[in-house]
């Protein structure tokens, strides 16, 4: 089925689509049923994707990157998502949390040291933030790194982090101390794969996004190089914040994967509504399912204007926190509602495996769970509305 | 050796085709276009002579609508080097109108291999690239399977029924791609980022002419329903003899 594109688009998003779009489907349509079935995490198309320049569509080309902007990634992620959801959130980490914060926030050396081994896909990215006890709310981070002769020693545990024992890198915060007022200090690190210290816990078996590798780290005395303070001496206690930053980025991939499985759910409902014969016609000309397949296109749009708005702020400058989180929010829950439409429309056969909007179902609940809950982004556009009528 | 490869926009090959109110034309509502797949084959082909070394230049050629740019920035982004247009200004064009617009096209580009697909999967003639090689006064070879560049030669494969044809073809001529030829590459961003940069001419095409005319597209019957004709060994017999009798299959 066809995108609608919008008339403001350039050209290389249109290409991007298409490029992306046909990748999708002689790569990775045939086998996204049984990557599900297996959780098996797909590093040949991991490869395939950094051969096509898809693992750096937003860095610049003389940091290895495509050098296109935030709406183009967006458009690769969403075509992604609309045939394989794990996939895309396996890209998505990978490049708006593994390989972005590094990009910048990392100091010229940083950056230079590692984000061109990420952008042309050499290596994979991840990030950690999540603890036992803390998520979106710093203040309960546990992991300490403390300064030994010119490093660091870092302890602690972290959960649930997209592409695990595949990183080549993790950036992850910790604390280094207690800032001015009693509040922890929280900075962010860089950590290379095979560092000792760094141990993984069994892949975390899933409701959805199955064949993405989500894991549980552990630091136990793994001892850094002062280099791998990210942004240098001077960003310490800067961690958290630059964390937050870098999930309003991740807000808008997040909205992305939505969009991309809401319309991967719209893709299979309408052609089966128009095969599918009851009481003498289409079931997509009853009135209970055509309206149905109205509300889940209406979701689709919306929910992508709202992402492709939130994208092109972050791509002109502008400040986009609050349109990110909103737009994070409505496509989350517009792609349940989607994907729980599309299998009420194909009924017994939507129940099933193969004909995989079960699959997206499963994999859009992560989307209202992952960088920050849809109660989180509730609280952060509410406390944007109080911060804009100033009380 | 410089390398033109004429392509065609058609509808995507897994579009719903449905026939305009004319009667005679395809309705291009909600029809995605692409590039006909063995046009892709014939690029891909010349894109592997090229980064052999044994072509210096890839020029991609189209007679389209204006909306045809879209193609034409896809092939560029696969590899091309350079893009023409010939813009369709409307009218009915037989396929001797369109290999004289691509043939005059091809001669002012000094193209010594004019590489076209085998067939366009939209009208299915298969008659434009052996036209082109007519106006031409160029030897031709179709359905090529395998391609080999010589010193001002080309040794090309044919599959020919229970075998394989080699043949040795000189240059300057006109070879038409089958599947089999090369495996087209998905565009990677860094080349459609370039694509961008790349030169895209259009001008007009010639005047349509058309002595073949189009009377009018008819959809294929609707197949009949299938039959149920019993459960079990039972059924065996009636749809051995149906299969034989009626189905012709055994």
């Amino acid at each position: 089925m066809n995108v609608d594109d919008f008339p403001w688009m350039e050209e290389h998003h249109r290409m991007i689509r298409e490029a992306v779009r046909g990748f999708a489907a002689g790569e990775v349509a045939p086998r996204a049923v049984a990557l599900d079935a297996s959780c098996e995490f797909p590093l040949d198309l991991f490869g395939k994707m950094a051969e096509l320049g898809f693992l750096g569509i937003p860095i610049p080309e003389e940091l290895g990157g495509a050098g296109m902007d935030t709406l183009a990634y967006v458009i690769a992620v969403e075509e992604l998502a609309r045939v394989d959801g794990s996939l895309a959130l396996g890209l998505a980490a990978h490049t708006s949390l593994g390989t972005y914060p590094i990009y910048a926030f990392g100091t010229e050396e940083q950056r230079r040291r590692w984000v061109p081994r990420l952008a042309s896909g050499k290596g994979i990215a991840a990030f950690a933030l999540t603890e036992p006890d803390a998520g979106s709310d710093a203040q309960g981070t546990r992991t300490t790194a403390v300064q030994d002769g010119d490093g660091w020693l870092v302890n602690g545990t972290k959960f649930y982090c997209t592409n695990g024992t595949h990183a080549s890198t993790i950036v992850f915060t910790a604390v280094t101390g207690t800032a001015p007022g009693g509040k922890k200090e929280i900075s962010a690190f860089v950590v290379e794969k095979g560092t000792p210290g760094l141990k993984y816990g069994a892949k975390e078996v899933k409701l959805g996004m199955r064949s993405s590798d989500t894991r549980v780290l552990h630091f136990e005395d793994m001892r850094l190089p002062a280099g791998n303070l990210l942004g240098g001496p001077e960003s310490r206690g800067a961690g958290f914040k630059k964390f937050m930053l870098t999930l309003d980025g991740g807000r808008i991939s997040v909205g992305a994967i939505s969009v991309g499985l809401a319309q991967g759910a719209l893709d299979r409902a309408v052609p089966y509504s128009r095969q599918r014969e009851a009481f003498g016609q289409a079931i997509g000309d009853l009135g209970g399912i055509s309206a149905r397949l109205a509300d889940m296109a209406v979701d689709v749009h919306a929910a992508r204007l709202m992402v492709y708005d939130a994208a092109l702020r972050k791509d002109r400058g502008l400040p986009f926190a609050k349109q990110a989180s909103m737009a994070k929010l409505f496509a989350s829950e517009a792609g349940m509602r989607a994907t729980d439409s599309a299998i009420q429309v194909l009924g017994g056969y939507g129940f099933t495996r193969e004909y995989e909007v079960e699959r997206m179902y499963r994999d859009a609940k992560l989307c209202e769970i992952g960088e920050g809950t849809s109660e989180i982004q509730r609280l952060v556009i509410a406390r944007s509305l109080s911060k804009e009528f100033g009380s | 050796m410089k390398i033109a490869v004429c392509i065609k926009r058609v509808p995507d090959t897994t579009a719903k085709v449905r026939i305009a109110a004319d009667g005679k034309t395809v309705d291009p509502a909600g029809v995605e276009w692409v590039i006909g797949p063995y046009e892709e084959i014939a690029l891909e082909a010349a894109l592997k002579l090229k980064e052999a070394g044994k072509a210096e230049k890839v020029t991609v050629l189209c007679l389209g609508p204006k909306e045809a740019t879209k193609e034409l920035r896809t092939a560029l982004a696969m590899g091309a080097d350079d893009a023409v247009l010939l813009v369709d200004g409307g009218g009915e064009r037989d396929a001797a109108a369109v290999a004289g617009a691509l043939a005059a096209e091809a001669k002012g580009l000094g193209a010594d291999l004019l590489l076209f697909g085998w067939k366009a999967i939209d009208t299915d003639q298969a008659s434009v690239p052996h036209l082109a090689a007519a106006i031409l006064e160029r030897p031709c070879v179709s359905f090529v399977t395998k391609l080999e560049a010589g010193d001002g030669r080309l040794l090309c494969h044919r599959e020919v029924e229970g075998g394989t044809e080699a043949l040795e073809v000189p240059l300057p001529c006109v070879l038409t791609a089958q599947k089999g030829l090369a495996e087209p590459r998905y565009a990677s961003l860094k080349g459609i980022m370039a694509a961008k940069k790349k030169p895209l001419v259009e001008k007009p095409a010639p005047a349509a002419a058309a002595a073949v005319r189009t009377e009018r597209l008819s959809l294929p019957p609707e197949r009949p329903p299938g039959r149920i004709l019993g459960q079990g060994v039972d059924a065996v017999p009636e749809l051995v003899r149906l299969l034989r009798d009626e189905a012709k299959l055994l």
